[in-house]
C-alpha cells in the first residue's frame, strides 16, 4: 500500500537514535529528515542512528544519497550510523543502478543493527554479520 | 488503438505532470499502479518505480519540468510498460556524456540517465539543445519477447 509520509520522526532509546522511515518520501522531507537526525546529535549526543527502511519500496539515488550523507554527518558528530532492513528488492535495483553507498553500514533488521552498535561501538567496516558497502557495480 | 498479428495492443494512456517534487510521488505509485495491472515481479516493480524516479527527477531537475506518459501494451501474451518523459527544457547537447556514469550537471550523484537504461529493457533518448528532451523506456514483463527488439 502507498503512503506518503509527511514527516519521520526521531525517538531516542538511550543513546541510539531511531529512525523509521514508512512509505514514500517527498525530497523535501527526506532533506529534512538529514537535518532532524543531525540537530537531535547536537543537542543531546548519540553514539549511534538506526535507520529502518524495511517498509521503504523504492530507494533512487536521491533517498541513496540522504542517507548516505546522514551517516556522513552523523560521523562528524561522533555518531555510527546504521541502514536497517532493506528489502532484496531495492537491493537488486541498487546494484544495477549503480549506486555506491561507500561506508554505509548496513543490517539486516533493527534488532541486528542495535546489536551491532553495542558490541562493536567503534567504527569498523565489513564486520562479520554485516553486509559491506556496495563496491563499484557499473557496468 | 486495437490491431491484429503481432502489432501492439496499446491501453489509453495516462498523462501525469512533472512539476514539483510532490508529483514524483505520484508519478512513483502511478508506475507501480501499472507495473502491477501489467503482473510485473516484485523485482520488476521496483526496478521500473525507480527507472521511473530517476527519470522525473531529471525532468524536473534538468529539464525544467514536463510531464510523463505511461502506457500498458500488450503484443499477445506479452505485456509491457512504456514511460515517456518529456521536457521543453534546454536539451542535452552531448548525449553520450549525459549517459555515462558520474557526469552530473546538477548536484545529483550522475546515475540518473545511465542508471536508468540499466534498469528497463528498452531506452531512446531524443534530444536537441534548445528544443527539450524525450526519454522512452519499455519494459517487459519476464523480458524482452523474441519477436520485438525495441518499441
Amino acid at each position: 500500500m502507498w503512503l506518503p509520509q509527511a514527516h519521520v520522526p526521531v525517538l531516542r532509546l538511550d543513546d541510539v537514535l531511531l529512525v523509521a522511515i514508512q512509505g514514500d518520501l517527498q525530497d523535501k522531507n527526506a532533506e529534512r529528515l538529514q537535518y532532524d537526525v543531525l540537530r537531535h546529535i547536537a543537542d543531546n549526543p548519540a553514539t549511534g542512528v538506526v535507520i529502518d527502511i524495511s517498509s521503504v519500496e523504492v530507494v533512487d539515488s536521491f533517498l541513496g544519497r540522504v542517507l548516505a550523507e546522514i551517516a556522513a554527518g552523523a560521523g562528524l558528530l561522533a555518531a555510527q550510523t546504521i541502514v536497517a532492513g532493506m528489502r532484496p528488492t531495492v537491493a537488486i535495483t541498487l546494484v544495477e543502478l549503480g549506486l555506491t553507498l561507500t561506508g554505509l553500514r548496513t543490517a539486516l533488521d533493527v534488532q541486528s543493527a542495535l546489536r551491532m552498535l553495542r558490541e562493536h561501538p567503534a567504527p569498523a567496516a565489513r564486520e562479520h554479520g554485516e553486509r559491506g558497502a556496495y563496491d563499484n557495480d557499473r557496468d | 488503438m486495437t490491431t491484429t498479428g503481432t502489432d501492439t495492443h496499446r491501453g489509453s494512456p495516462t498523462c501525469l505532470p512533472i512539476r514539483s517534487d510532490m508529483d514524483l510521488m505520484w508519478i512513483r505509485q502511478e508506475v507501480r499502479r501499472l507495473a502491477t495491472e501489467a503482473q510485473f515481479s516484485l523485482v520488476q516493480q521496483t526496478k521500473l518505480v525507480t527507472a521511473a524516479s530517476e527519470l522525473a527527477r531529471n525532468t524536473l531537475v534538468h529539464g525544467g519540468g514536463g510531464h510523463m506518459e505511461a502506457t500498458v501494451l500488450n503484443e499477445g501474451v506479452h505485456t509491457a510498460v512504456r514511460l515517456v518523459f518529456a521536457d521543453s527544457g534546454p536539451g542535452i547537447a552531448d548525449v553520450d556524456q549525459a549517459m555515462s556514469d558520474g557526469y552530473t550537471s546538477g548536484g545529483g550523484l550522475g546515475l540518473g540517465l545511465g542508471g536508468a537504461r540499466r534498469l528497463v529493457h528498452d531506452f531512446r533518448l531524443d534530444s536537441e539543445p534548445g528544443r527539450g528532451t524525450t526519454i522512452t523506456v519499455v519494459m517487459w514483463h519476464g523480458g524482452v519477447p523474441p519477436t520485438r527488439q525495441a518499441i
